[in-house]
């Protein structure tokens, strides 16, 4: 196979190089040939027949100037053979006269930029359609946009290969049997579907990131992934400001990845961390992105959050944190997401600014809430303000529901060592 | 093009007061003709109660014949519209707009489309 392009000057590179210029492509070709050939599967299956001609050629005749160009026409024309054969498509000679006019066009043209950074927003808004089920749309968008494997997938959801496997091929026998279009949305739902795509991917970011240590390495690769995909749709769409908080919302999250662990495994919290160890690259990288968010002048929540971030990491040590900034900071996120989470890390903040009787007058409502009674979080925080309070009984109490409710070996562990210090003093 | 199913459900409790009938049917008259002013070939018909539906099975080769719906639960079918749809975000862009979404739902369903030959 050589659809005739240049080739580089070092011919004769090893199968990995082949496979790594390959999986560097794999998104952007996609993207591009599931437009031209209407049908993921179609799509995908092909891409997976010019890789193995790659893997055959690439080492022999060395890796092509435009390995992209490359692998969409050698894709396309694999397209075509599985069209020519199968039966049961519909529209198979409509399918097979536009493909072979494509195919008769300029190669160059599969090179272009500006078309295929096009067909990766379409397949952004495909993959995080909301007619598709939530765990499908993270692991649909993996496998297309990003450079994991199936199995890769599995290992960092915790499912079996069989029922992640499973699960992509539903969704995508979904997207062609419901007719899920591929184009960026309308105008009248581009910001809810964009808001979902937001979520999306940082639903994968926080997999990673909240993983038990044990679990730490192979998970760590899906806040990889999650930043990855930011970046790519902070390059889509740079006009939008929670776009750009999101991004620096995961990068100052990822700068203290390494920190949260110590040598033996053991989670250590924020306030304890060796700061010498956080990312100062992600750090600069995330500040930069929140400042050019901020000037967008369009507030949301993703940059509340990252604001609230980068009060923490910008302080000097855990004394100096603006917490007065930052319980601010969090009576804005209550205003535009109503929800018990924030509503806790607002009463913590408020402690911090000022004093723990204030925080505590906030936990109140959140404590009778009957639906939080085994919300092991806010049982664990109404603890640590009655002990800074002086109230050792009653803080004893909270930290043996939290201890109870707790399901996390490393956590409880560090729940019963605050509650023997607090005995013992 | 595709054709889609859109499946009126209702609360199977309450309902439009009497008084309420006039203006919800002229919602519906409404709705009706923005569908058809989107698709001429429309189809559609809103179900009488499920009070007057009778289920049939046969089982082991006796037919049996039972009073009122397959299912009984919170929310029930009330009327179909079948239209054609140049994908499903179009679908779904209708079926948010029908008078009982804020009350009931609507479930869109492909239609299966025979292949050609």
């Amino acid at each position: 196979m050589s659809p005739g392009d240049g080739r580089r000057a070092d011919v004769g590179v090893p199968a990995a190089a082949a496979e790594r210029a390959f999986r560097e492509a794999r998104a952007g070709v996609l993207a591009v040939l599931i437009r031209q050939v209407g049908d993921f599967q179609l799509a995908e299956d092909a891409v997976q027949d010019a890789f193995a001609a790659a893997v055959a050629t690439w080492p022999r005749d060395g890796v092509p100037a435009n390995p992209a160009a490359w692998i969409t026409t050698a894709a396309r024309r694999r397209a075509i053979d599985r069209l020519r054969r199968t039966r049961s498509l519909a529209d198979r000679t409509d399918r097979l006269a536009q493909l072979a006019r494509l195919d008769s066009q300029e190669h160059a043209v599969d090179g272009e930029q500006s078309a295929v950074e096009d067909d990766r927003l379409r397949l952004v808004f495909t993959c995080c359609h909301p007619a598709l089920a939530l765990p499908a749309r993270t692991a649909l968008t993996l496998r297309m946009l990003g450079g994991l494997t199936t199995g890769e997938i599995a290992r960092a959801f915790l499912v079996s290969e069989t029922t992640m496997g499973q699960r992509i091929s539903r969704a995508k026998a979904k997207i062609a049997g419901a007719g899920i279009p591929y184009r960026v949305p309308t105008d009248d739902v581009l910001p809810d579907r964009l808001r979902g795509v937001l979520a999306v991917v940082y639903l994968i970011f926080n997999e990673g990131y909240s993983a038990a240590a044990g679990e730490r390495l192979v998970r760590g690769e899906l806040c990889s992934e999650a930043i990855r995909l930011g970046r790519l749709l902070a390059r889509l769409m740079p006009d939008d400001a929670e776009v750009l908080g999101l991004l620096a919302l995961m990068l100052l999250h990822d700068a203290r990845r390494d920190a949260r662990v110590d040598e033996i495994g053991r989670y250590v919290g924020l306030d304890e961390q060796d700061r010498t160890r956080w990312d100062q690259g992600r750090i600069r990288e995330g500040l930069r992105l929140l400042e050019q968010a901020v000037r967008r002048r369009r507030p949301g929540s993703y940059q509340l959050q990252a604001a609230i971030t980068a009060l923490q990491v910008e302080a000097p040590s855990p004394e100096q944190t603006d917490w007065v900034e930052i319980a601010a900071l969090y009576s804005r996120l209550a205003e535009l997401e109503r929800s018990p989470v924030v509503e806790l890390n607002r009463a913590v903040a408020v402690g911090f600014a000022a004093g723990p009787t204030a925080g505590l007058d906030l936990l109140g409502p959140l404590l009778e809430d009957p639906r939080l009674a085994g919300y092991q979080p806010l049982h664990a925080a109404h603890a640590e303000l009655l002990r800074r309070c002086g109230d050792v009984a009653a803080a004893a109490a909270a930290y043996g529901r939290a201890i109870e409710l707790s399901a996390n070996v490393v956590e409880r562990a560090e729940l019963e060592q605050r509650l023997r210090a607090l005995v013992q003093d | 093009m595709p054709k889609y199913m859109l499946l009126i459900y209702g609360a199977a409790e309450g309902g439009p007061s009497a008084e309420e009938m006039p203006a919800e049917h002229q919602k519906w008259n409404e709705y009706t003709a923005s569908l058809r002013a989107a698709d001429a070939g429309l189809v559609g018909d809103q179900l009488r109660g499920v009070d007057e539906a009778t289920t049939v099975r046969v089982v082991d080769g006796e037919t049996q014949i039972t009073d009122g719906p397959f299912a009984v639960t919170k929310e029930l079918l009330a009327g179909y519209y079948i239209m054609d749809c140049p994908d499903l975000d179009v679908a779904l862009g209708h079926a948010a707009r029908a008078p009982i979404v804020t009350h009931g739902s609507v479930e869109v369903r492909p239609v299966f489309v025979y292949p050609a030959g």
